[in-house]
């Protein structure tokens, strides 16, 4: 069997089933869907290109871009590995980023959240990394309740598979704990409005206070947060042998990144390469697909953050130049975006008061009336463009969403 | 909750009970919080926001008790406490407003669909049983409501799998101009000051004229106009947006 012509059945086949998954995608709900490609999708390919591969599959609602490029460069040492470095991370994106990499023993691959039980099913992959779960876009990413209860399915039928899960988030927790083997990462949990009730009986979580390694334990059921073998405390992070790491050399800002960090670090330790050796690699990872680049305009210093759901604002708010710092907005509501706005109701704007705010993209109307009501002052501009020169020149941070984000990087440059 | 005190004290401040947000709360839910509060504030009235968790007991005495959208669990646990608790049905008999939103307005029925489409029951508020339909409504919705509730043309967001048959002692909140809604051309229902709605999460904010019904309701007495400002700006965008 020569390469090529696998690779152009490969292209044919999958691209059928790509375009049939969006035709589903706006109309069925997610078991739907997944049901129907696990039909549609031959089975062969994807697992005919994992196979005799050391694989992990990394998801979670946010991070898991990052989280891969991460721990792809922790992995180097290893030799070649393959990995879908830009965000496909469906079957098809998975099925060209091992195509692509047909001799490299190792693979990491990112993966939605959705076709994690599907993937993993076909790929028998030998980790599988799992960071958070939080509301996303629910006009396609559906219900997250629902989303944990079929990852314990997938992950009781793959006993081969080792779970690095973020014992901080319960929802994580109880997706994970019916994996055969678990290594608990306290990678911490800053956005817990999805996490008040216990996901095994519904009854209330009783939480400690910090948002780090802070225990909590279902009132009425013996539900209750691991002992975590990872723990992340600030920017330190200590190891199953009780040695401490600090994360001062990481290049990419903010507390999510010392999380995601942390969760790497428990990833590449399983295929073997010791925190020390992986953490100035971790270093070398700047920027990932466009996130935290900053571009040089006419003067100002443009900042890119990425943020598609409430858990992603809080998280950007946190890597922000200090106030009064100007910042700009941008919603878009395309498709990958999600076509409901309703979310921005569940972000926390009042932190913007007292910065210069600008708001544009195509729902700026929506972002006004939610900082209206916030008594955060603003300013519409109809172009982002209008924005960046109205600031004095220096630094802008910006943050947008989906294909807000990719307008704007387009525009500004793309720096990878 | 109808005391000689209450009458001599006009700055009571208006109490908004939000029922569990620990299970009914998946998508922006906060906003009709906000912006019941917001509007109050403007005509000088002072608000009190309870954020109910679903372990606390439902306090009687709310004047405004908002329900909001849940996944098919949650929704089931909610309707369940809310049943061992009694308070809220004891709250709207005695006149109080109760507003659902999508997983929320179900529970206001006397049954509902649960995960697997078993009939689970709801508080009875409203004349009213829902079930699973073939397919999920996505997508924006618009209605014209029933004119004595004297609220202009409604904008939303709707994702949800229900069809929701309306009793007799009940009325259907708007008729569909686009969107799905219950599901045979009307949207929602309300009886009394109990009103529900396939729009979910913060259905009030593109709909400054729903949100003033409820502050009338709870008041009492008709308020003053206010400027809808950008809501205002933003519900004739969304219209024209669906409609054009």
């Amino acid at each position: 069997m020569s390469d090529l012509p696998l690779r152009s059945q490969l292209a044919v086949a999958l691209g059928r089933t790509a375009a049939r998954m969006s035709r589903i995608a706006g109309k069925g709900d997610g078991s739907v869907i997944g049901g129907r490609i696990g039909l549609r999708l031959d089975p062969e390919l994807l697992t005919r290109l994992a196979r005799d591969r050391n694989l992990a599959l990394v998801s979670a609602t946010n991070g898991k871009t990052t989280t891969t490029r991460l721990i792809t460069s922790a992995m180097t040492p290893l030799g070649e590995v393959a990995t879908n470095a830009f965000g496909a991370n469906m079957p098809t994106g998975h099925v060209s980023a091992l195509a692509s990499a047909r001799t490299a023993r190792y693979g990491v691959l990112e993966c939605d959240e959705k076709y994690l039980p599907m993937v993993l099913a076909e790929t028998g992959a030998n980790v599988v990394a799992l960071m958070n779960l939080s509301r996303d876009q629910m006009d396609r990413a559906g219900e997250i309740w629902l989303l944990a209860g079929k990852w314990r399915k997938a992950l009781e039928a793959a006993p081969q598979s080792h779970v690095i899960a973020n014992c901080d988030d319960p929802l994580v927790t109880w997706g994970a704990s019916t994996a055969k083997s678990v290594t608990w990462v306290a990678a911490g949990q800053h956005w817990r409005e999805d996490s008040w009730c216990c996901p095994e009986c519904g009854g209330p979580l009783d939480r400690q206070g910090g948002e780090e390694n802070s225990d909590w334990r279902c009132r009425q059921c013996h539900f209750a947060r691991p002992r975590p073998d990872w723990i992340l405390h600030g920017d330190q992070v200590v190891a199953p042998d009780g040695r401490s790491f600090p994360l001062g050399q990481l290049s990419l800002p903010g507390r999510a990144n010392r999380s995601n960090a942390a969760v790497a670090l428990a990833v590449v330790a399983q295929f073997g390469v010791a925190p020390e050796h992986a953490l100035p690699l971790l270093g070398e990872v700047k920027s990932v697909a466009g996130r935290y680049t900053t571009v040089e305009h006419e003067g100002r210093r443009l900042r890119l953050l990425l943020s598609k759901n409430p858990a992603g604002w809080l998280e950007a708010f946190d890597v922000l130049q200090p106030a009064p710092g100007p910042v700009a907005l941008s919603v878009n509501a395309q498709g990958p975006d999600g076509r409901d706005t309703s979310w921005l109701w569940d972000v926390d704007y009042r932190i913007l008061r007292g910065r210069p705010i600008w708001v544009a993209g195509e729902r700026r109307v929506d972002l006004a009336a939610r900082l209206e009501a916030a008594d955060v002052a603003f300013t519409m501009v109809d172009d982002i463009e209008q924005a960046v020169m109205a600031v004095p020149p220096g630094h802008l941070d910006v943050i947008a969403n989906y294909t807000a984000f990719q307008n704007i990087r387009t525009r500004y440059g793309r720096v990878v | 909750m109808s005391s000689d005190s209450t009458q001599a004290a006009p700055r009571r401040p208006l109490r908004i009970v939000w029922i569990y947000p620990d299970l009914l709360s998946t998508y922006g839910d906060q906003g009709n919080t906000i912006v019941l509060e917001r509007r109050a504030a403007l005509r000088g009235i002072p608000t009190q926001t309870v954020n109910l968790r679903s372990d606390e007991p439902v306090p009687p005495d709310g004047d405004i008790y908002l329900l909001g959208g849940g996944e098919d669990r949650p929704q089931i646990l909610a309707a369940q406490r809310l049943r061992n608790d009694g308070g809220l049905i004891q709250a709207a008999r005695q006149g109080a407003v109760v507003f659902g939103v999508c997983a929320g307005y179900q529970i206001l029925g006397h049954e509902f669909g649960g995960e697997e489409g078993q009939p689970v029951p709801g508080l009875g508020l409203l004349d009213m049983h829902s079930n699973r339909g073939a397919q999920r409504a996505v997508g924006e919705i618009v209605g014209d409501v029933a004119g004595e509730l004297g609220v202009p043309r409604i904008t939303g967001f709707e994702n949800h799998q229900g069809v929701t048959h309306l009793g007799q002692n009940v009325h259907p909140f708007a008729q569909v101009i686009a969107g799905i809604g219950n599901g045979n051309g009307y949207e929602g229902a309300y009886s009394g000051h109990v009103l529900g709605t396939y729009m979910h999460g913060p259905a009030l904010v593109r709909n400054p004229g729903l949100a003033d019904l409820l502050l009338t309701w709870a008041a009492g007495h008709p308020l003053q106009p206010i400027d809808d400002s950008w809501a205002g700006r933003l519900r004739e965008e969304r219209l024209a947006a669906v409609l054009n």
